[in-house]
């Protein structure tokens, strides 16, 4: 899955939030109404379709999209 | 190692509670109209049943369990009386031997607590069959349940929608059927502060006429350390990592095909949990029933209350069930077995109230 795949799926995902403000450059905890929720639902996504798991501490050390798709692929190499 | 099998014994009935009460999670004040339908659509959960100032885990044990013994008439059958709940009625004696009482049971049961939540029913199945393996004892009843929402700050919105009470009462018997049961148990105390109420008992103890001292520990997390404290991001991680493989553990043990299994019944942590677990095994949604949706999270009584719920017609014909609990501790658990002709009963209010 690569960074576009990945952002289609978290549009889908987060349909509460409008899809045009998910970029891959847009800082998530920024989104209006983003939520300890969205960081649980986000895990459980890179989980089902990276077969990684992320901790807390590992969500924390990223901000955006594009890092966040980056910070899985180095945990697949 | 906690990885086993035995033999000889059935689940020949199982009996919930619950109270009349019903608290909606688009009611729920304390957090915004937008936050109330995300944690419905993630959780699951659409509305608990919250059990009255007067009700106790034990009146609700004690109500499924008396329906139970009434209509299997087997009250001078009860070998062992097991209570596992983290809601007993005082700090001593112990619950179960005031219900051997209170259900008029023989002066001879054995009678005592286990203090476990989620993964307790499954830990309460396994005392019963080591038990049940000594011909000297036919019939167990096992009480699981909680009323959690004692425990629950209305201002913290990352316990307070998520909990609902429940009491469940299932008899156990020697069937002489060769049938096996396949269990596994795991403990993982570094987790302790993942879910715990830190004070109140022994470590940090009440002290006489001391005010509740409340404080955020986030927004919309306001509690004291009196109330249960639930580390979302901790507790999703543990799941997500133990839970699927310990069950394909016990799967692998048992030389069973995961097609083979009737249906996976897991402790109703939440929708966003269970859903993970079932991706991860990658099963059908039909193998999988829930009744997080009308009861929340109710720890050791969410297994029964599944099978009374949304399993009572099939749970009449033989089924190969596997149960998982999983939770506070923190402590999970599986059971491959075979169910055949099991009575159920679902009671709403408790007897104590009428």
């Amino acid at each position: 899955m690569d960074l576009a795949e990945f952002l289609e799926v978290l549009r889908e995902e987060f349909d509460e939030i409008p899809s045009e403000l998910i970029t891959e450059n847009i800082d998530f905890r920024s989104l209006e109404g983003w939520s300890s929720m969205h960081a649980l639902i986000l895990i459980a996504l890179v989980d089902n379709h990276f077969g990684v798991l992320l901790a807390g501490e590992d969500l924390k050390s990223v901000s955006t999209v594009a890092e966040l798709y980056n910070l899985v692929q180095n945990k697949l190499n | 190692m906690a990885l086993f099998s035995s033999s000889g014994i059935s689940i020949e009935a199982v009996s919930v509670c619950v109270p009349q009460e019903i608290e909606r999670t688009l009611e729920y004040e304390w957090i915004t109209e937008n936050e109330r339908l995300l944690f419905q659509k993630t959780t699951g959960i659409e509305e608990r049943r919250v059990a009255n100032e007067t009700t106790t885990c034990s009146d609700l044990c004690y109500t499924a369990a008396k329906k139970l013994l009434d209509e299997l008439n087997c009250f001078n059958e009860i070998d062992v009386l097991i209570f596992v709940s983290q809601s007993p009625d005082y700090y001593l004696p112990a619950t179960a031997i005031t219900l051997q009482h209170r259900l008029g049971l023989s002066k001879s049961t054995m009678s005592f607590d286990v203090n476990l939540g989620c993964s307790g029913f499954i830990y309460g199945l396994s005392l019963a069959n080591t038990y049940l393996q000594n011909p000297a004892f036919k019939k167990v009843l096992l009480l699981c349940g909680d009323k959690s929402t004692i425990s629950t700050s209305y201002r913290d919105k990352s316990t307070y929608p998520l909990f609902g009470d429940a009491g469940s009462a299932t008899l156990l018997s020697r069937s002489g059927k060769e049938s096996n049961w396949y269990f596994n148990f795991y403990s993982d105390g570094s987790g302790k502060d993942a879910i715990i109420i830190k004070e109140g008992h022994s470590r940090n103890p009440y002290k006489w006429g001391e005010e509740l001292d409340y404080f955020e520990v986030e927004p919309g997390v306001i509690r004291t350390n009196k109330h249960l404290s639930l580390d979302g991001m901790k507790v999703f991680n543990f799941a997500l990592k133990e839970v699927a493989a310990s069950i394909k553990e016990l799967l692998d043990f048992s030389n069973t095909t995961i097609e083979s299994v009737n249906y996976f019944v897991l402790h109703q942590a939440n929708l966003l949990i269970n859903e993970s677990v079932r991706k991860k095994l990658k099963l059908d949604k039909d193998k999988f029933p829930i009744s997080i949706r009308h009861f929340g999270n109710t720890s050791s009584a969410s297994i029964p209350l599944t099978l009374v719920y949304a399993l009572k017609k099939e749970i009449c014909h033989p089924q190969k069930m596997l149960f998982s609990g999983f939770g506070v501790g923190l402590s999970w658990g599986n059971v491959l077995l075979e169910t055949e002709n099991v009575r159920t009963f679902f009671i709403e209010g408790t007897l104590h109230e009428k």
